[in-house]
């Protein structure tokens, strides 16, 4: 069967712990490989996924491990997409500047860089909320044809 | 739980940092931890050695922005070496290639400390 005709859904829930951090990594490297991702690409997937999921566990739940992180892989007509959904504090990611290396640099500064990797890495990110309160980012790799 | 391990050794005036596994935001504290003795010990001249890192999140990326200015302020230096491409990859996409030297071999990045002294 061609891989771009796969269909492929899967789901985990984990606790906002950065000790998670290292099982959100095999969910998504599995459900990347068996999508037929090349090890570049799945590489990209999986940072891309982790930095999402750091990013919740620093902002939305500030570090208290009790939070649920809602990961869902969708794969069809070789479109990727993962959903992560989590229910802590809003924030505005259009609020947060792309980061300048050498102004980092001047400052000691060292957050902002996740959001930026993420766009680098995955062909669509999107922010949004659902189901009233939720916070979600979608990111989304093409399969090459 | 993701695997990490640092190693801290002297090789001459420099301080080698060996790190292992996995870097993310769960391990990098411990990459922290190091740096802080370092700064307690006075010891600036810092090589990163990267043979058996896997993988590198942001978080680990910031461990070495946050000490960088410090040991440049006391004329010292965190160097890379032995980096993997796919780790590489990462520090490029971000721009570090700009602000940090990156060598194929750990002796290489040693050797630029010790010229750099004579002068």
């Amino acid at each position: 069967m061609n891989a771009l005709n796969k269909i492929f859904e899967q789901q985990i829930v984990v606790k906002s712990s950065t000790d998670n951090l290292a099982e959100i990594r095999d969910f998504t490297k599995s459900a990347a490989q068996q999508c037929c991702f090349d090890e570049d690409s799945t590489g990209k997937i999986i940072l891309a996924v982790d930095e999402a999921c750091t990013n919740i566990i620093k902002h939305a739940y500030k570090f208290t491990p009790d939070g649920e992180i809602n990961i869902s892989i969708k794969f069809s007509d070789g479109k990727f997409s993962i959903s992560i959904t989590d229910e802590g504090t809003h924030f505005d990611p259009t609020m947060i500047p792309e980061p300048d290396l050498r102004e980092y640099y001047k400052q000691k500064r060292v957050g902002g860089l996740g959001m930026f990797l993420m766009k680098r890495l995955m062909d669509e990110v999107k922010y949004g909320t659902i189901a009233g309160n939720k916070n979600q980012v979608v990111l989304i790799k093409y399969l090459s044809k | 739980m993701a695997e990490f391990n640092v190693n801290l050794r002297g090789v001459g005036a420099v301080s080698v940092i060996d790190v292992k596994g996995y870097l993310d935001a769960h391990t990098a504290p411990e990459l922290e931890n190091v740096f802080n003795r370092l700064l307690d010990q006075k010891q600036y001249q810092v090589v990163v050695n990267f043979d058996d890192l896997k993988y590198i999140s942001s978080a680990g990326l910031g461990v070495f922005m946050a000490y960088v200015e410090t040991m440049r302020e006391n004329e010292g230096d965190i160097k890379f070496s032995n980096m993997k491409e796919n780790v590489y990859n990462i520090f490029d996409l971000l721009g570090f290639p700009i602000l940090y030297e990156f060598f194929k071999e750990e002796n290489e990045a040693i050797k630029k400390f010790c010229d750099s002294s004579k002068f």
